[in-house]
């Protein structure tokens, strides 16, 4: 490689530099980030401003690359679980689902019924915490500091649920191929049925201090009208495609553990903006709450995990399979290849925020920088998933 | 020469400059205090706590940082230009003290022209900022001043009409008068005789102040910081006292043109003036922790499409109504 | 219809009302806020802090372990470094009567099965719990240690076996009966 030392010569980046200057000579270039309050996490956005309109943007990704797949090629499946914590750390449990049941699938393992109610019942509550985060933090990008401290007030109490049983409260690698890790506790469920009714009360007081209020009303409708067709080209999957009226859920078009036993509704709005997005979010902490009551309802009892589930150096026979479940971002795919030994020979992970920010360069040309920002809210991205 | 250092009204002046300077100083403390701690309990936390007694020494822990920190500038940066908009920023706050009828005997100077003062005076922050947002040699600071400047200005118009009505009814624009022309209680203030005009010049005020939810120019989550990015220690220190004091004047000329100023229903004096300051800076720092940033475009269409017509048609109304009453 | 569009405007402006009045409520409510190091949570039994070795019931100076080196193998990590203890070398006395007796063979005593070290960095630690899960013996536990601080990376580095002769010596102090 050849590094010119000659600091006069040096500005900007391989990036900066591609980004061409456009014809106007008045325009801004400017980086949103990666050091940036409401990039969330290291997302870096070359913009092309005119005034406040931009003119052009370009996310440009990487700066959070760990080498996730590769890691996959060097670990044992067993191993590899506290990967799957990591890669998208605010809804670790879908993704800890996702790559289960992709070793399932592969190796043909079946899971105990009380074993899937388990995975159904944490999950819903990561998606409760992740959502709880999302929302918090875009009032936040949007200049209110108060709700975000509400949410992680509901927030806490979920993590502290999640905490008693797999014992951690962020990235957890609860769940094995052939079941969970542990069993619940009496305690738990008594905990996650108080829960439910405390949420519900929470619920209406949101509304009341965010969605219908008007400034947050006009921050959000008619900012970022995102077609249906877009996101099909996109591949845009989860509350933004849901936000522009397709009802599509992985749990309903490929099911997958007890969701076909479970009655809960898919919400989606057809105003395909950030509005929309927003609403749906927010509909589906109540479907979640449905869906938590109902599990609670039905949990048989049985095993947490199959007898003669995977030991840590085992073998997988040779294949490949496909395994997706529906994050709170999207649709989270783990393509597993194996060639018959005790290590993946190709593990890729399709992670739905990437997806969903690729139609960002698209959607931002002509908007305010504002709006910029209120979009990058409301497609819920979360980068380390991007980059993995 | 001595002569004219020496008369009445000189010393009065230096006296007034240096109490001014003490009062705004002292009050910015509190303001400081006042607002993190506001903020804490509304947002279910504490707040300062550990500093002082539930956290009270806490303004104090802040400025020491602030006038400890190293005062860099950046490469690039207009010299002159960085360096001198946190001074323009405070100083001319100062300035806006003069007229404010704290109470009778604690005017610093008693001008006809009070209320002229004040809003002349008010636009040499738009220098200050315009200043700090070129100087910066960043673009996201740069971006904050032309908000800011955008948003100054425009917000200075229905703020300008709606005090007007009030000095129509008063028929003085020396703050004085216009205190005296009130009563002691409430409904004796000019708030139920005015009551648009306090609601367009407490929106106004916000706006002015660069205040959530009008702080686009200092967007924390969009800008990064907007037009004072660059700047750490006494600088930073300067214009975040700037904002306090500028909440403070604002927050002043509500109480004397809207609120009584220093009248009260019982022991009329200073202490109610501070009192209803204060509740106005409550309800300031109440909102800004509440709703969320309105859109720049918004932001001025609320002003040219709604503030402007309404003061307008307050002015005539008044207009009006003085001259054939 | 303007009429409608009058009223959605004032029901807009209400909006704002409400919003204030939610955090006007919330400011004279009780803070959540857990004072620490004053006041402690609660809940720190579940939480997966560093792990520790599991003594040994009847000889607490112990560890369960066997030192079978699994824990090693599974860590995706490789945070722990386990080292067998050899067996005892015999000194030349104890051969010889074998030897004079006409053995051929000199009876090597076994390799005990117990760790002469068991390291563990916890700086590369991701609490997984594998370790815990695969061991045979059951011999890796969980502490709640959620105050665990350091400023220089050494400290992250624990001796086990040490930690464990501790906490044998803490509690015989503090005069537990370890049956």
């Amino acid at each position: 490689m050849h590094y010119d030392l000659n600091r006069e010569q040096i500005s900007g980046d391989v990036y900066t530099n591609r980004f061409a200057q456009g014809q106007s000579e008045d325009t801004l270039i400017l980086n949103m980030g990666p050091q940036h309050p409401s990039t969330h996490g290291v997302l870096r956005v070359i913009l092309e401003l005119d005034g406040e309109y931009i003119l052009r943007a370009e996310p440009v990704l990487g700066y959070l690359h760990r080498m996730h797949e590769a890691m996959a090629e060097n670990r044992t499946y067993l191993q590899y679980m506290p990967n799957m914590g990591r890669v998208d750390y605010v809804h670790a449990l879908g993704w800890n689902w996702a790559y289960v049941g992709a070793v399932e699938r592969l190796g043909g393992i079946e899971v105990p019924r009380r074993a899937e109610f388990i995975r159904v019942i944490t999950c819903e509550l990561n998606r409760i915490a992740s959502h709880l985060l999302w929302w918090g933090t875009y009032l936040l990008d949007l200049g209110a500091f108060t709700p975000i401290m509400y949410a992680f007030e509901d927030r806490e109490r979920i993590l502290d649920i999640l905490q008693s049983v797999s014992g951690s409260r962020l990235t957890y690698s609860f769940f094995r191929p052939g079941g969970v890790a542990f069993d619940l506790t009496d305690d738990f469920l008594a905990e996650v049925r108080s829960f439910i009714p405390h949420l519900r009360k929470r619920l209406p007081m949101y509304r009341v201090l965010v969605t219908d209020n008007i400034i947050l009303r006009h921050r959000c409708e008619k900012v970022g009208e995102l077609p249906l067709e877009m996101c099909r080209r996109y591949g845009a999957t989860g509350p933004v495609l849901r936000g522009s009226g397709l009802v599509h859920d992985v749990r309903r078009a490929e099911p997958y553990g007890v969701y076909p036993e479970l009655a809960f509704e898919i919400p989606s709005e057809a105003t395909c903006d950030a509005m929309g997005r927003y609403l749906v979010r927010m509909a589906e902490l109540e479907q979640c709450l449905n869906i938590l009551e109902q599990a609670l309802a039905e949990i048989p009892a049985g095993e947490h995990l199959v007898k003669g589930a995977p030991k840590p150096r085992w073998k997988a026979p040779a294949g490949e399979t496909y395994f997706a479940t529906e994050g709170a971002r999207g649709k989270i795919g783990v393509h597993l290849v194996s060639d018959g030994s005790a290590t993946p020979y190709r593990c890729k992970l399709r992670s739905p925020s990437f997806s969903n920010l690729s139609l960002f360069a698209e959607l931002a040309s002509g908007i305010l920088l504002s709006d910029a920002v209120s979009i990058l809210g409301s497609l819920d991205l979360v980068i380390p998933e991007i980059d993995r | 020469m001595l002569k004219i250092i020496f008369t009445e009204d000189f010393i009065r002046i230096i006296l007034a400059a240096v109490s001014v300077m003490a009062f705004v100083g002292a009050n910015g403390l509190v303001l400081v205090y006042m607002e993190r701690k506001l903020a804490g309990h509304i947002q279910r936390r504490p707040g300062p706590y550990e500093v002082g007694w539930h956290g009270l020494l806490q303004p104090f822990a802040d400025a020491g940082k602030l006038v400890g920190k190293q005062l860099f500038m950046p490469d690039g940066v207009d010299a002159l230009l960085y360096w001198l908009a946190p001074l323009v920023s405070f100083l001319w706050v100062l300035v806006l003290f003069i007229p404010i009828p704290f109470s009778p005997s604690l005017t610093a100077y008693d001008m006809d022209l009070g209320l002229v003062l004040i809003l002349a005076f008010a636009g040499i922050n738009l220098l200050a900022l315009c200043m700090a947002g070129w100087g910066s040699n960043n673009k996201w600071s740069l971006l904050g001043a032309a908000r800011a400047v955008a948003q100054s200005v425009a917000y200075e118009i229905p703020l300008l009409l709606a005090v007007l009505a009030v000095a129509f009814a008063s028929g003085s624009l020396n703050l004085s008068t216009v205190v005296q022309y009130q009563g002691g209680w409430p409904w004796q203030w000019n708030v139920i005789t005015q009551p648009l005009a306090f609601v367009v010049y407490f929106i106004c005020a916000v706006a002015e102040t660069n205040r959530a939810p009008f702080d686009l120019p200092e967007a924390e989550s969009e800008l990064t910081a907007g037009f004072h990015t660059e700047y750490s220690g006494m600088a930073f220190g300067l214009f975040f006292l700037a904002e306090y004091a500028k909440m403070i004047v604002v927050c002043a000329l509500a109480t004397a043109l809207f609120l009584g100023g220093w009248k009260g229903p019982l022991f009329s004096g200073v202490w109610w003036f501070l009192a209803k300051m204060y509740l106005l800076l409550f309800v300031m720092i109440w909102i800004r922790w509440t709703y969320p940033r309105v859109r720049f475009d918004q932001l001025l269409n609320i002003n040219w499409k709604w503030l402007l017509p309404i003061s307008l048609a307050n002015l005539m109304a008044t207009a009006l109504f003085v001259k054939i009453f | 219809m303007e009429a409608a569009h009058k009223l959605q405007g004032l029901r807009d402006l209400w909006s704002l009302i409400r919003g204030l009045q939610i955090t006007g409520d919330a400011l004279f409510r009780r803070t959540v806020t857990v004072h620490y190091p004053r006041r402690e949570v609660g809940n720190l039994e579940s939480f997966r802090g560093p792990i520790e070795l599991v003594p040994r019931p009847k000889e607490p100076l112990k560890p369960k372990c066997i030192a079978c080196l699994l824990c090693m193998q599974t860590c995706p990590s490789s945070c722990i470094t386990v080292v067998r203890r050899k067996a005892p070398k015999l000194a030349a006395e104890q051969t010889q009567p074998a030897a004079a007796a006409g053995d051929e063979k000199v009876k090597k005593p076994a390799a005990p099965k117990e760790p002469e070290r068991f390291l563990y960095d916890y700086s590369l630690c991701s609490l997984c719990g594998l370790c815990a899960e695969v061991c045979p013996v059951q011999s890796i536990c969980f502490s709640s240690d959620v105050y665990l601080v350091s400023q220089r990376r050494e400290e992250f580095r624990m001796d086990l076996l040490a930690k464990l002769q501790e906490q044998a010596g803490a509690a015989k102090g503090s005069g537990e009966k370890t049956v």
